[in-house]
């Protein structure tokens, strides 16, 4: 397999397409005028400056990432510079330690426990001021999400909220346990871009985008053309 | 329900989006589900092949086998109540599960309404064959649809039937003018207002699963590739020879549903399918999808 160094060129984000919200994180690249690709082979890896392991089931994820042999791709990646973003499902996969289970790709040295809220009614969607992400409040969107219940030395919080943390990253890995792409917001897909080395179009000023609905994702799985 | 409850509750579906929901009747049978890549499973006392076996009537499962599934795993947990039966949804609400499916294959218990989904906090998937019923059970407040398919058959045929009838009558509405949609509409018993967010995203508004007759690796990719957005697996899993080899394949098929390299390599040495059943020679009073309208 090649592995390509990230150097003059720009790069792809790119998004796991095993299972889960792909078109959601599509939809807000592509809002920010980004370029980007669905990755679900090995060698759709080579191009990407990011890579954004969406929600979903993280033992489906977990699974076929093994049976495929995704998990070694995505490793190797990562220590040639690619960056890496889990929302949700994605952040348990990245965890170094998952509360009673054994942990998957092990890159960001925190404890997180899977389905930390309790059932379907515990989701709850609420906003908090990030500053290194936006200048305004950002909405946050909690589905049977897990739990941050500690991170390592090396680890810069971005969210604590009552007992748990809910963002986190080091110098590649960005973690979120809460959904931005279920929100109008773009705040966090810019900073994740720019974590990236990439340039995203749209101003820093304003979080969210007005034009977006819940439905936006749907043009990218349309049945009627 | 909320605006804010309901847009969680069409969000969770999203998050199950390539996925595939099992039918489990047991706590062990949960566990192999789970470890096989399940993103959801649905809890209940018989398969539908065991149903349609056994006859009489078919009621929500003893909510402390549905309680235990529910310790047993960390993914999302179903279960199914009888069609117009406010009450069972009720108790399944009060269990605290993750998603109730007002489901045909249980004998439905009322032949006039549908439960009123919106007095609920949790979510409802409920079965359609065509794109009035999914848009009438979306109006009454489901926040996802899934075809019904014949469960219980191991026949694909009434699954892929539903959901080119489904993606035809979207594409008509689609492509139409607006001034022929209040017509249709009328014509097929399409609520116009959903008809015409119908018209403007060119699909369904909330996530579309395939059910009803899913038995192979090649049955989900089959669907997946007419358009649906994951895939419930009734008995076909549970009533094959090696249920657990038979659940992996049918999560890889669905995932690289796109892929036949894949797909046949997920095909391979599975053991026997379930036993399946040719729709023309079921009882015409025997058949599921006609429970509901």
């Amino acid at each position: 397999m090649s592995v390509r160094l990230v150097g003059d060129e720009p790069g792809i984000i790119g998004v796991l397409d095993l299972q889960g919200g792909v078109h959601e994180h599509l939809e807000h690249l592509e809002r920010l005028g980004l370029p980007y690709k669905r990755v679900k082979q090995a060698s759709d890896f080579a191009d990407l400056a990011g890579l954004i392991i969406p929600g979903g089931e993280s033992t489906c994820l977990a699974r076929l990432l093994t049976i495929f042999d995704l998990k070694d791709v995505i490793l190797q990646h990562h220590s040639r510079g690619m960056k890496i973003w889990g929302t949700c499902a994605g952040a348990i996969l990245l965890a170094t330690e998952v509360t009673g289970e054994k942990p998957c790709l092990g890159l960001i040295d925190m404890e997180i426990e899977r389905n930390g809220f309790g059932s379907q009614l515990d989701s709850f969607k609420s906003e908090a001021f990030i500053g290194a992400v936006s200048e305004e409040p950002v909405p946050l969107t909690f589905i049977r999400a897990p739990k941050i219940l500690h991170a390592g030395e090396d680890v810069h919080v971005l969210l604590r909220m009552d007992d748990y943390i809910a963002a986190v990253e080091n110098e590649h890995i960005l973690v979120t346990v809460f959904h931005p792409e279920l929100t109008g917001s773009l705040a966090f897909h810019r900073y994740f871009a720019l974590k990236c080395g990439l340039n995203p179009a749209a101003e820093k000023s304003s979080a969210a985008d007005s034009g977006w609905k819940n439905v936006s994702w749907m043009k990218l799985a349309r049945i009627a053309s | 329900m909320d605006a804010k409850r309901y847009e969680l509750n069409v969000q969770l579906a999203q998050m199950l989006k390539g996925g595939v929901i099992m039918d489990v009747t047991n706590v062990e049978q949960a566990k192999i589900s789970e470890e096989a890549g399940a993103v959801a499973v649905m809890a209940l006392e018989r398969v539908p092949a065991d149903i349609r076996k056994d006859g009489g009537v078919a009621r929500m499962s003893d909510p402390a086998m549905i309680a235990a599934i529910k310790k047993a795993v960390s993914i999302p947990v179903m279960a199914k109540a009888r069609i117009g039966h406010f009450v069972e949804a009720q108790i399944l609400e009060a269990l605290r599960i993750d998603y109730i499916d007002e489901s045909e294959v249980l004998t439905p218990a009322d032949e006039e309404c549908h439960i009123d989904k919106t007095k609920f906090s949790i979510p409802f998937v409920c079965g359609a064959r065509n794109l009035g019923e999914a848009l009438r059970r979306i109006a009454e407040g489901a926040a996802m649809i899934r075809t019904k398919g014949e469960a219980g058959t191991g026949n694909v045929v009434e699954a892929v039937r539903h959901m080119r009838t489904m993606n035809r009558e979207i594409r008509q509405v689609a492509q139409m003018p607006v001034e022929e949609v209040t017509g249709f509409a009328k014509t097929n018993g399409l609520p116009y207002e959903l008809a015409l967010k119908v018209k403007e995203l060119g699909r369904l508004p909330v996530v579309n699963f395939a059910a009803g007759g899913i038995a192979t690796p090649a049955d989900a990719a089959l669907m997946m590739q007419l358009g649906c957005d994951g895939v419930f697996v009734g008995s076909g899993i549970f009533k094959s020879a090696d249920p657990a080899r038979r659940a992996r394949a049918i999560v890889k098929a669905t995932a690289y549903f796109n892929d036949p390299q894949k797909v046949l390599e997920a095909s391979m040495d599975l053991g026997e399918a379930m036993p399946g059943l040719e729709i023309g020679q079921i009882p015409p009073e025997q058949i599921l999808a006609k429970r509901g309208w």
